[in-house]
């Protein structure tokens, strides 16, 4: 309790500037796990895209394993991005390993499956309800794909929010690949990680709720992007 | 725009036909049908009438048969791609203005970008929609949905418009204005066949009748002809509202 009750005057001291290394940390955490959401959408859209819009061969068994990638534990794959990019590794001459890098291919591993299977199921859903007025237009394969795209835009959207959330949340592989090194890949995650470890709950504590508070800010101009869109659009 | 088809047209319908599962949804039915004319298919629920209009419009492929133009003089050819327009039953409406529904439309018909504001302005003006134009089409009442549903098919300018019981979901007033304007149009020369179950309507609109039931086209008759005189005991039944089974 002590520690709860310690936490708020913290809150307040952190922002106030006079911990230096707060904003960096902040700052660091929310362009990491942004890019690795970026990385992961470009991969992860155009997939969902033919996953739902298109039938071929094995395409339940793909759903089913990016299904099940969805729970892939995190620490698994900081160990194998941690293999991957060591020196010793096949990515090892790069010299990323403990560097923002390492952390943004991370979170994308960790971010790709969930918003592929977000996408396609939205994907899935709006061409269920375009599709009868699509093949009633005879429109082509190219337009029904650039049309349930665009009319997904905003539920995608979510989706996209969904996975930033994952990989802001994230602690375990950016931990292996990163190194929680100060001023250098030291994140939100990381930090609380460190501070509970050190005892210092109260601090913990503190960083705990400004990241729950910059999580919630990101969804709230996304919600306030989303309600303005539909009171344009319908 | 130069219509695609000059009347007097027709669509021969040659043993057209679909089954699924081993069952027959539509047995082969060979017909042919004036595209300017006022065709309403007719039948309970059930009887095939939206699967007659699908396999028709291009929608459904058939699994036997086929439908074609046919010109006097001319052997038959293919139906273009977009020479016959088909309006849904329940309309479906992007999440965007009333005005880009129709130039959605037109763009996925290929209608050139310069060309389309100008004449999704014309047909929303036909269809008494000009002043929404920039309102969100799914904000809409049911009514002016399928408007804009309808005037989104004709702004392409298709010879012959198909519609699925376009007015079963609508009141009373909201069907008098989607008859009014398909009578408006056919006056023009753009035809329609259009399926419904509500004789009243039938009554309204035909000028010839199909008259199906279990999947199969039991009469092919003029309007006045049908309801004065069914050929068709079950057709008799039909027109003194019993329930077919």
């Amino acid at each position: 309790m002590n520690d709860l009750a310690a936490t708020f005057p913290m809150i307040a001291d952190l922002l106030s500037g006079r911990q230096p290394g707060l904003w960096a940390i902040v700052g660091l955490s929310l362009k990491v796990s942004a890019l690795a959401t970026l990385v992961a959408s470009v991969l992860a859209l155009p997939l969902a895209a033919v996953i739902a819009l298109f039938d071929f061969r094995g395409r339940d068994l793909l759903i089913t394993v990016l299904n099940a990638l969805m729970g892939l534990p995190a620490v698994v794959v900081g160990l194998l991005v941690y293999l991957l990019l060591s020196r010793a590794g096949p990515l090892g001459p790069l010299g990323i390993l403990f560097t923002p890098s390492a952390m943004v291919i991370a979170q994308a591993i960790l971010v790709l499956p969930l918003v592929t299977a977000l996408a396609r199921q939205i994907l899935e859903d709006s061409l269920r309800e375009l599709g009868p007025y699509l093949r009633s237009l005879k429109a082509s394969r190219a337009n029904l794909v650039l049309t349930v795209l665009a009319e997904s835009r905003l539920s995608l959207l979510t989706a996209l929010l969904a996975g930033f959330g994952r990989a802001a949340a994230e602690v375990g592989a950016v931990m292996i690949v990163g190194g929680n090194i100060e001023g250098v890949t030291r994140t939100m995650t990381t930090a609380i990680a460190l501070e509970t470890s050190k005892g210092d709950l109260a601090l913990a504590l503190s960083l705990g709720f400004i990241l729950i508070a910059v999580v919630l800010a990101v969804n709230a101009c996304a919600q306030w992007l989303r309600v303005r869109a539909h009171a344009t659009l319908g | 725009m130069q219509r695609l088809v000059e009347p007097p047209a027709s669509l021969a319908l040659d043993a057209l036909g679909f089954s699924a599962g081993g069952q027959s949804i539509v047995k082969p039915v060979t017909l042919v049908l004036p595209l300017s004319g006022r065709t309403i298919v007719l039948g309970p629920n059930g009887a095939g009438k939206s699967t007659l209009l699908q396999l028709i419009h291009g929608m459904l492929p058939p699994d036997h048969g086929s439908v074609g133009i046919r010109q006097p003089g001319a052997a038959d050819r293919p139906v273009g791609a977009h020479e016959l327009g088909f309006v849904l039953q329940r309309p479906v409406m992007l999440a965007r203005s009333v005005l880009e529904n129709v130039t959605h439309a037109l763009a996925v018909r290929g209608v050139a970008r310069v060309e389309r504001g100008s004449r999704a302005q014309h047909v929303l003006a036909r269809v008494g929609l000009a002043a929404l134009a920039s309102r969100p089409a799914r904000r809409l009442s049911g009514g002016e949905q399928q408007r804009l549903a309808v005037a989104r098919v004709m702004a392409a300018e298709p010879a012959c418009l198909l519609l699925d019981e376009p007015t079963a979901h609508l009141d009373p007033g909201a069907t008098a204005s989607i008859e009014r304007l398909l009578r408006d149009w056919s006056a023009a020369g753009t035809g329609f066949v259009m399926s419904t179950h509500d004789l009243g309507q039938a009554r309204r609109l035909a000028d010839q009748i199909i008259f199906m039931h279990r999947g199969e086209v039991i009469e092919f008759s003029p309007a006045n002809r049908f309801f004065a005189a069914p050929e068709t005991e079950i057709g008799a039944r039909f027109l003194a509202g019993d329930i077919l089974e």
